[in-house]
């Protein structure tokens, strides 16, 4: 392919895939770099018609890169036809040493910067390369660790068995306001998590009397703990038991727990009754 | 204490800090001169130089890290069997640009690359490599972007000075794109 000629004007039958590019100056380099022309002085008629003839088929991609690609379609039209237009006559008065501006010019100089940003990607490609192959105590590490933290059962599931709680054992009663703050409460279950190293059932949570915004408090509770990966809620059979257990309990917990452990929340759920 | 276990305290602390650790948070932990710190990491730096071992400390973000040798990569694949987690080619595109011009805004970039660059920005936001530094004082006062110890850390960096030095000169003259061996864009990279 090389050889054969990559004469201007003559494009080569290369299959060129729009979806490829990261955009209009990504595919413009390209064809500047096929017909290792210089692009400071690029022949715009040409490569004008090779942009237009890539970018027949827009189908490949979605609206708003092909709305990038017109735009630089129709700049490139607009170059090109300043081009053909003849110079205005030099008018004396004028400042003669002005050097008459070249419709390129402004193309060129996106061209060469998005380039060099490009050589600079480069560069970062290579330390990232580098970087792959050296690993560290995990501090990098975004993955979240650990067991998923709904086993079995759903969100949904979680406040499906929640609204069973609401509907059915309650007598409703109104009290006068009072406030459970959220964190008190997520003390107060991890606490009953840290002496139930087995776990409470979910309506254990519940079944001590109290308002409707403790029983809503309760469950906010809950969700942090489990966000927090302090708790996990545990369905072993459908439409079983709901099992909240402090994180870690369970086999699979405790072996990845040992890898990443919990180093975005605070202390684990056991050494909060001590702060009592 | 200090000074007949020095380093290996100083290799605790190290291997058990989150981040990496800078002198300065050593010499406060081990209640010691800045200068003193300095110095045991020195001679730790020199055992771990020895060869037969499995780690070095690497400077990066400002402070120093336990970390693998590349050599034995392989090894540690096999044990941590790791997603790639390579970034796209838009990624990378758009991190140089903001290492290199920072502080830009999303207006900037997109000027620079041609293309919408929201979705790139939201993912690197994400992935803390990039953070809001504040707000342009122009129309709108759009959010200005910047790097973070992440970015560092992520490429290995001591700071940004160690940025790999590109020619960003725009009146660089006569620059010819040359053709690049193998570059045929039949297949998606990134």
């Amino acid at each position: 392919m090389e050889g054969s000629g990559a004469l201007l004007g003559r494009p080569e039958s290369y299959t060129v895939h729009l979806a490829n590019f990261e955009g209009p100056l990504d595919l413009l380099l390209h064809l500047i770099r096929r017909a290792e022309i210089n692009i400071y002085d690029i022949p715009i008629a040409q490569i004008t018609e090779q942009y237009l003839e890539i970018i027949q088929d827009l189908s490949t991609v979605d609206i708003d890169r092909a709305s990038e690609f017109l735009v630089m379609a129709a700049t490139l039209l607009d170059i090109k036809s300043r081009m053909l237009l003849p110079r205005p006559p030099r008018i004396t008065e004028e400042l003669p040493e002005e050097e008459p501006q070249d419709p390129r010019e402004e193309l060129v100089r996106q061209l060469v910067a998005y380039s060099q940003y490009r050589e600079a990607a480069e560069a970062l490609r290579e330390l990232e390369q580098k970087m792959a192959r050296i690993y560290t105590r995990g501090f990098f590490c975004e993955e979240v660790q650990g067991p998923p933290p709904l086993q079995g059962l759903t969100l949904e599931d979680l406040v499906r068995a929640f609204q069973e709680v609401l509907r059915e054992e309650w007598n409703w009663r109104e009290v006068p306001r009072e406030e459970i703050p959220l964190r008190e409460k997520v003390r107060e279950i991890s606490f009953l998590l840290s002496r139930s190293p087995g776990g409470l059932r979910f309506r254990e949570l519940f079944t001590r009397g109290g308002s409707r915004r403790e029983v809503v408090v309760t469950f906010l509770a809950l969700l942090e703990l489990i966000r927090q990966r302090r708790a996990v809620a545990v369905q072993e059979r459908l439409f079983g038991e709901i099992w909240i257990r402090p994180a870690g309990s369970e086999p699979e917990g405790a072996i990845s727990a040992g890898v990443q452990g919990e180093d975005q929340t605070e202390g684990g759920a056991g050494e909060l009754p001590a702060e009592r | 204490m200090i000074w007949k276990h020095g380093t290996a305290i100083l290799e605790a602390i190290l291997l058990a800090s989150p981040e990496p650790l800078t002198i300065r948070r050593i010499a406060e932990v081990m209640g010691l001169e800045e200068r003193e710190a300095r110095i045991l990491m020195e001679d730790l730096r020199k055992q771990y130089d020895q060869p037969g071992r499995g780690l070095c400390i690497r400077e990066m973000a400002g402070g120093y890290v336990l970390t693998t040798r590349p050599e034995y990569a392989e090894y540690v694949e096999r044990l941590l069997q790791p997603k790639s987690r390579g970034l796209s080619h838009a990624a990378l595109e758009t991190l140089a640009i903001i290492a290199y011009r920072q502080p830009i805004t999303k207006p900037e970039i997109e000027a620079i690359r041609g293309v919408k660059v929201d979705r790139v920005v939201e993912m690197l936001l994400e992935r803390r490599l990039i953070r809001e530094v504040g707000r342009k004082d122009a129309p709108g006062r759009p959010v200005l972007y910047g790097t973070t110890q992440e970015f560092l850390q992520y490429f290995g960096l001591r700071d940004l000075s160690e940025l790999p030095p590109v020619s960003l000169d725009t009146s660089d003259a006569g620059l010819i794109l040359k053709r690049r061996e193998g570059e045929e864009r039949s297949s998606r990279v990134g």
